[in-house]
């Protein structure tokens, strides 16, 4: 029985990505097979062990006036274009739904390092009076949320899940919580992140938990592929639209599909390796599927972390293996978009709900030789070409540093 | 020292950059927060541009009173030169 019966359902969807300026041609790029990733060309990354990046198709300036763009952290930036396209699709701003009934949850994992970094430059450079008033509102961790609720109004809350690399799904996790709650009635959710920038480059590259495949950028995220070297930093945001359902069929809205349950948990192991069995991983997945009412044979496709690293994708394949057996159709699409870090939750579970749509499994690219772990071996993996399937159900899982473990699940 | 036409000029530029405001609504009587909604950070943006522009300090508890455009006219031109 699942512990909760009110089904929430995805009304509206939004991205900005490595792989395109919105959905559909960040979908299509997808299927299409190709990559976002590029080798950077600055001079500051020469002594960077690690010199790749997904950066995004296209500038948020293209979408946001200047003026609106100088008081936003480019976190926030990609936040608001992703969010506008998701509200935008769903109608919801035009449906009569009380603005102290509308909430927002946007996730990240870094936040404003971008602002923080520049206007550090600036307090050594020019001195305390030179920094920018708005360097405040700009690095706090809950800017893409409030500037999310700012722009579509939202007065009914406005939150921001950190659990790094979890926290866009987290945010999912969080509105569909909201929805079976009755705190609100209309809860825009999703995931951002933007900070390419030297630093973060050469903590993630200190790590040893980055490519270092210089010279061939589009293969150099490679999920599951026995020659994986770690992963690629990505920039970008993605947003979805909850409502119950009843109220999105009254209103009669456009659904993606439902979100049918999460899962949460925590490792206890280590505050950045993960459990070498996923044990975390497989109870958050184990979790999402009671609380959705599935058995794990219900499950037809997941889309997996997988971020390329060598010890992260094993632990992941373990989880799944665990949790859900051998028969789910199982991709990585970091292969192709990097990892968008706090958006990366947000990002898979729209390509969750576009794959139970169209009635396909993206490939996972690059994988040129299986990892020959047993669990990595046992899973159905889709290689290379997208792969047409007849499923009603999806699994999303996404692993922050510090231990963090969220697992959706979506239904048609 | 700067003429009042060359002030507000200069000050019309400012407001572009920072707010967006057009140099043609930029004029005497309009009201920073009311009528070019400006907002209280862009104000202290404002404030550093003006000192670098004119050389004139606007400290935190004069920048209070500054509440149109031709108060801040008023001010540059009283504390420059």
């Amino acid at each position: 029985m699942p512990v909760n019966t009110t089904d929430v359902v995805v009304t509206g969807l939004g991205a900005t990505t490595p792989l395109g300026a919105d959905v559909a041609s960040t979908w299509d790029a997808l299927l299409a097979g190709r990559s976002g990733v590029t080798r950077i060309t600055d001079s500051w990354v020469d002594p960077f062990p690690a010199k790749l990046v997904a950066r995004l198709a296209q500038e948020p300036s293209e979408k946001i006036d200047r003026v609106r763009s100088r008081r936003l952290d480019r976190s926030q930036q990609v936040a608001v274009v992703a969010a506008e396209e998701a509200w935008t699709d769903s109608g919801a701003g035009d449906a009569g739904y009380d603005a102290l009934r509308i909430a927002v949850v946007i996730g990240t994992g870094i936040g404003g390092a971008m602002t923080l970094l520049d206007q550090d430059d600036i307090l050594e450079e020019k001195g305390p009076k030179r920094v920018s008033p708005f360097t405040i509102p700009m690095l706090m961790p809950n800017g893409p949320a409030a500037a999310v609720g700012l722009a579509i109004g939202a007065r009914g809350g406005v939150h921001a899940p950190v659990s790094a690399c979890a926290s866009g799904a987290e945010a999912i996790r969080w509105g569909l919580d909201m929805l079976r709650l009755d705190r609100a009635d209309v809860v825009l959710v999703g995931g951002a992140e933007a900070c390419v920038h030297p630093l973060p480059m050469a903590g993630f590259a200190s790590m040893r938990a980055m490519s270092t495949r210089n010279d061939d950028p589009e293969h150099a995220s490679r999920p599951f592929d026995a020659g994986r070297d770690g992963f690629v930093l990505a920039e970008g945001a993605a947003c979805l639209v909850l409502e119950r359902a009843d109220a999105a069929k009254a209103r009669g809205a456009k659904v993606y599909g439902t979100v049918a349950g999460a899962g949460a948990t925590s490792d206890g192991y280590d505050l950045v390796a993960p459990h070498p069995e996923g044990e975390g991983a497989q109870r958050a997945i184990g979790a999402a599927l009671r609380d959705a009412g599935l058995s794990a044979s219900d499950i037809g496709h997941v889309n997996a972390h997988a971020t390329s690293t060598p010890v992260g994708d094993v632990a992941e394949a373990a989880a799944i293996l665990g949790a859900i057996g051998d028969h789910a159709a199982v991709t990585a699409t970091k292969s192709q978009t990097g990892h968008l870090l706090g958006a990366a939750g947000a990002l898979e579970s729209v390509f969750c709900l576009l794959a139970l749509r169209d009635q396909v499994v993206p490939g996972t690219a690059n994988i040129e030789q299986l990892d020959d772990a047993a669990a990595v071996q046992a899973l159905d993996i889709v290689r290379g070409e997208p792969r047409k399937a007849t499923f009603s159900a999806a699994v999303n899982d996404s692993f922050g540093f510090g231990g963090h473990n969220i697992a959706l699940v979506f239904t048609a | 020292m700067s003429s009042t036409a060359e002030i507000q000029t200069g000050l019309a530029e400012i407001l572009e950059e920072v707010a967006g405001v057009a140099p043609a609504d930029a004029t005497p009587e309009k009201s920073f927060t009311e009528d070019l909604d400006v907002d209280s950070l862009s104000m202290v943006e404002i404030a550093t541009a003006v000192e670098d522009k004119f050389g004139v300090a606007i400290p935190d508890d004069e920048l209070g009173g500054i509440k149109t455009v031709g108060d801040a006219i008023s001010f540059i031109e009283k504390n420059n030169g």
